[in-house]
C-alpha cells in the first residue's frame, strides 16, 4: 500500500551461519543451532534476512550452506576465508557495513574450536549487547527487541535489550524447518572477498579426538572395615532430616510453607 | 588416699559367679550404672573383661557382637559423644596469612548455594592454589546477590568476595561484567575460574574473556602442571560440539566443565571476607530483565522440573491433591502404585522404573519409599514427606517430615497459600 511506511518497520536480520558436521558420519551439514537461528529469524515478521558464512569456498562447504538455503532462502553472502584464518574482523566489517539490526548466531560451532566466543567477541568489537539461550523474539519496536530466553528446567525470562544486538541460540530453541531440496539446488551463494587474519596461536595446539572422560569413582573415607562396608551396602539416608510428629495439620502445613517459601518455589 | 586399690573380695566374687542371684546386679555397680560391666579393673590393677555381657541378643534369640564399639559406647553413655566430636574436627583448618597469588573463582550459586559442579571447580582451584606447599596461593571467591550458603570455608574458599545489591539479582551479566573487571584491576588474579554451565558461568566467563582480551580455553576437564607452559599449567578441553580434545597451555581465563577435579574434602578454609577498595562506577545497562515468564508447571518434563508434588499409595482425596499441585505451581508426580492403580498416568512416575527426577524441591505424599522409588529421586535437593507411618524410609530420606492424614496437610497447606496470595494482592 504505502512502500516508504512499510521501509521503515523492516528490521535488518543477519544470521551468521556455520558448516556443522554430523555426529555419527562426520559429514558436512548445516549446523543445528545455526538452523534454528534461522528458523527463529524466519518467524520475525516484516524483517529483512541475511545469511552470512565467513569460511573457504569449496564442495563440501557448499552443501552444507545449500542446506539453509533449503529452508526458504534465496541466496546467502560468503565471506571468502581461508581456513585458519580469524574470521572475526571479516565478519565485525561486513555486519557495520550492512547496518543490521538483529544478529542472530547458534551458540558454538560443530567444528574447530567451538568455544562459543565468536558472538561474544563481536559483540565487545562492535559494542552491542548480547543474550544468550534465546528462545524466542516477541516483538520489536522503536528499537527495543523484547526477548524470551530459555532457562534450564523449561523456565522462560523475559528480556528487553535495545538494538542492534547480538543474539544467541542453542538447543531450547525451536527445531528448524527441514532443508527442501529444489530451493537448496536454485539458490545462489554470492561471493565476497575480505582481509585475511590469521589465528596463529591455534596451530601450537594438540588436537585429538576425544577421549572418554574418567567415570568418578565414589571415594569413601573410612578408618575401618564396617564403615567401608556400611558406606558401600547403604541405602540413601538424609540423615539429619526433621520430623514433626504429632502436630496438627495446621502447624505441619506451616512448617512445609515455611521451607517451599525459603526455597523460593513458591510463586 | 585414692591412689589405692580398694578391693571387696566379695563382690568380686560375685562378679566372677554367674549362678549367683545378685550377679546382675552387682555387675551393674561395677559398671558405674550401665546395665552389665563389660570391662572393670581387677584386683591387681589388670583390667579384667566379662564376655558374656559383650553384644546383645538379636532378633533370632542369637547374641551378636558389634565389634566397631559404636554399641558399647552408647550403652555405655561414654564415649559416643568423644567419638563424634573426633568426626567433626578431622578436617584441617587452613588459613592463609600472605598469598603469593590469587586464584579466583566464580561460582554460579543456582538457588543460592554451591552446586556440585561449583565445588568441583572450588576443587581445582585448591589444585593450583597448593601446588607449591612453599608458597601457597588464596582461592578467592566472588559471589553475586544474595546466597544461602553457609560452607564456604569447607568447599575451599580463603577470600569471598560478597557483592550484594539489587544490580545483581536477575540476569545482569552487564553489572556482574563490570564487577569482574574491578576485581581484576584490584586483586589481579593470576587465574580466573569460571564453570562452564549454560547461562551462568558459561555466559559470563565468556564475557570476561573478551573484556580481558585474553582467548580463554573453555569445557576443561583435565588440568596438568607443565613447567614449559607460561602458567605452568596445561589444560585439556573439549572442542568442536565435544567431538575433539585440545591440550594447550593453560590460559588465564578458563571455563571448566563438571567433575574436572575432586571437590575438597580434607581441609576447612578460612573464607574471611573482603572488599572492593573502591566503589564500582554507575552502569547504563542495555539489558533489562523484565522476570520469569510464568510456565505451566503441568506441561513441563517430569525430569527437568524444579518443584515436584508427587503422590502415593497413602494418597485417598486425588481432587484434593490435584487441586493442590495447581495451587502450588507444583508439577505433579507419582509412585509406580498410584499410575499402577490408574490415578496417575505412566509418564508421571518416579524412581528407577519410571522418570529419575532432578527436582530442587520434592514434596512425597503418601509415599513409603520403595528403594527404586527413592533411587529415582537421588539428586533431588530437599525432599519434604507427608506420611502417616513414622517408621517408613521416606521419612529417613526427608529433609522435613510432617506424621500425619495428607488430605488434611495439604488442605492448610493450600489455604495458607491462597490466604498470602490474598493479603499480597490486598497489599499490592
Amino acid at each position: 500500500m504505502r512502500p516508504e511506511a512499510q521501509r521503515e518497520s523492516v528490521l535488518d536480520v543477519a544470521v551468521l551461519l556455520s558448516v556443522g558436521r554430523h555426529p555419527v558420519t562426520g559429514r558436512a551439514r548445516r549446523a543445528d543451532q545455526d538452523a534454528r537461528g534461522v528458523e527463529l529469524a524466519l518467524a520475525l515478521d516484516r524483517a529483512h534476512l541475511t545469511l552470512l558464512h565467513a569460511g573457504p569456498r569449496d564442495e563440501e562447504s557448499e552443501g552444507a550452506l545449500r542446506g539453509y538455503l533449503g529452508m526458504g532462502i534465496p541466496a546467502l553472502t560468503l565471506i571468502e576465508q581461508p581456513p585458519g584464518a580469524d574470521v572475526i574482523p571479516a565478519l565485525a566489517a561486513r555486519l557495520n557495513e550492512a547496518g543490521a539490526q538483529l544478529v542472530i548466531a547458534g551458540e558454538r560451532a560443530e567444528q574447530g574450536e567451538g568455544s562459543g566466543m565468536l558472538p561474544y567477541l563481536l559483540a565487545e568489537r562492535l559494542g552491542w549487547p548480547l543474550v544468550g539461550g534465546l528462545a524466542a523474539v516477541e516483538k520489536v519496536e522503536n528499537g527495543v527487541a523484547t526477548l524470551l530466553q530459555a532457562l534450564p528446567r523449561g523456565q522462560r525470562r523475559r528480556l528487553q535489550v535495545r538494538l542492534p544486538a547480538i543474539v544467541t541460540v542453542d538447543a531450547a530453541a525451536a527445531a528448524a524447518r527441514q532443508s527442501a531440496f529444489g530451493p537448496a539446488r536454485r539458490g545462489e551463494i554470492e561471493a565476497e572477498s575480505a582481509v585475511v587474519e590469521w589465528d596463529e596461536v591455534q596451530a601450537e595446539w594438540s588436537v585429538a579426538p576425544a577421549r572418554k572422560r574418567p567415570k568418578r569413582l565414589k571415594i569413601v573415607k573410612a578408618a575401618s572395615a564396617r564403615d567401608r562396608f556400611k558406606a558401600a551396602a547403604a541405602k540413601a539416608e538424609g540423615g539429619s532430616g526433621q520430623v514433626l510428629n504429632d502436630v496438627t495439620p495446621e502447624q505441619g502445613a506451616e512448617a512445609i510453607f515455611k521451607l517451599l517459601k525459603d526455597e523460593g518455589v513458591l510463586r | 588416699m585414692s591412689e589405692n586399690i580398694r578391693r571387696d573380695p566379695r563382690r568380686e566374687w560375685i562378679a566372677r559367679n554367674r549362678l549367683h542371684p545378685d550377679h546382675q546386679s552387682v555387675l551393674a555397680e561395677l559398671g558405674e550404672g550401665s546395665s552389665a560391666a563389660t570391662e572393670w579393673m581387677g584386683p591387681n590393677g589388670v583390667i579384667r573383661k566379662n564376655p558374656h555381657a559383650v553384644g546383645f541378643i538379636g532378633p533370632n534369640g542369637i547374641r551378636r557382637i558389634d565389634r566397631s564399639g559404636a554399641q558399647q559406647a552408647a550403652a555405655a553413655g561414654r564415649g559416643a559423644g568423644a567419638g563424634r566430636q573426633a568426626a567433626a574436627d578431622q578436617r584441617r583448618q587452613v588459613t592463609i596469612e600472605a598469598p603469593a597469588f590469587l586464584v579466583a573463582v566464580v561460582p554460579d550459586m543456582p538457588g543460592g548455594r554451591l552446586s556440585s559442579h561449583d565445588r568441583d571447580l572450588l576443587g581445582l582451584a585448591r589444585q593450583l592454589a597448593d601446588a607449591d606447599p612453599e608458597r601457597p596461593g588464596a582461592v578467592l571467591s566472588v559471589v553475586f546477590g544474595e546466597h544461602r550458603e553457609d560452607a564456604f570455608g569447607e568447599a575451599g574458599i580463603d577470600r569471598l568476595l560478597h557483592l550484594e545489591g539489587d544490580a545483581y539479582a536477575g540476569f545482569a551479566p552487564e553489572a556482574c561484567l563490570a564487577a569482574l573487571t574491578v576485581v581484576e584491576g584490584e586483586f589481579a588474579p593470576r587465574h580466573w575460574l569460571l564453570p562452564d554451565s549454560r547461562l551462568g558461568g558459561a555466559d559470563l566467563g565468556r564475557r570476561l574473556a573478551a573484556r580481558l582480551g585474553e582467548r580463554p580455553a573453555a569445557g576443561i576437564w583435565q588440568v596438568e602442571p607443565d613447567v614449559a607452559c607460561t602458567l605452568g599449567w596445561r589444560c585439556t578441553g573439549r572442542g568442536a560440539a565435544g567431538t575433539q580434545d585440545i591440550q594447550r597451555p593453560l590460559p588465564h581465563v578458563a571455563l571448566a566443565l563438571a567433575e574436572c577435579a575432586e571437590p575438597v574434602s580434607e581441609t576447612c578454609h578460612a573464607a574471611r571476607p573482603s572488599a572492593l577498595s573502591q566503589s564500582l562506577p554507575p552502569l547504563l545497562g542495555r539489558i533489562e530483565d523484565l522476570g520469569q515468564v510464568a510456565v505451566d508447571p503441568a506441561g513441563l518434563a517430569l525430569s527437568e522440573a524444579e518443584f515436584i508434588l508427587s503422590a502415593g499409595n497413602g494418597v485417598k482425596d486425588w481432587e484434593g491433591f490435584h487441586q493442590a499441585a495447581e495451587v502450588l505451581g507444583a508439577t505433579e508426580g507419582a509412585s509406580r502404585v498410584a499410575v499402577d492403580d490408574g490415578y496417575m498416568p505412566r509418564d508421571r512416575q518416579v524412581g528407577a522404573t519410571g522418570t529419575w527426577v532432578t527436582a530442587r524441591v520434592y514434596v512425597a505424599v503418601g509415599i513409603s519409599g520403595a528403594i527404586q522409588h527413592l533411587q529415582g529421586i537421588q539428586s533431588c535437593d530437599k525432599v519434604v514427606a507427608i506420611n502417616l507411618d513414622p517408621g517408613c524410609d521416606m521419612i529417613k530420606r526427608a529433609d522435613l517430615a510432617v506424621i500425619g492424614d495428607s488430605a488434611s496437610i495439604l488442605a492448610a497447606l493450600v489455604e495458607m497459600v491462597q490466604r498470602q496470595r490474598e493479603e499480597k494482592r490486598d497489599a499490592a
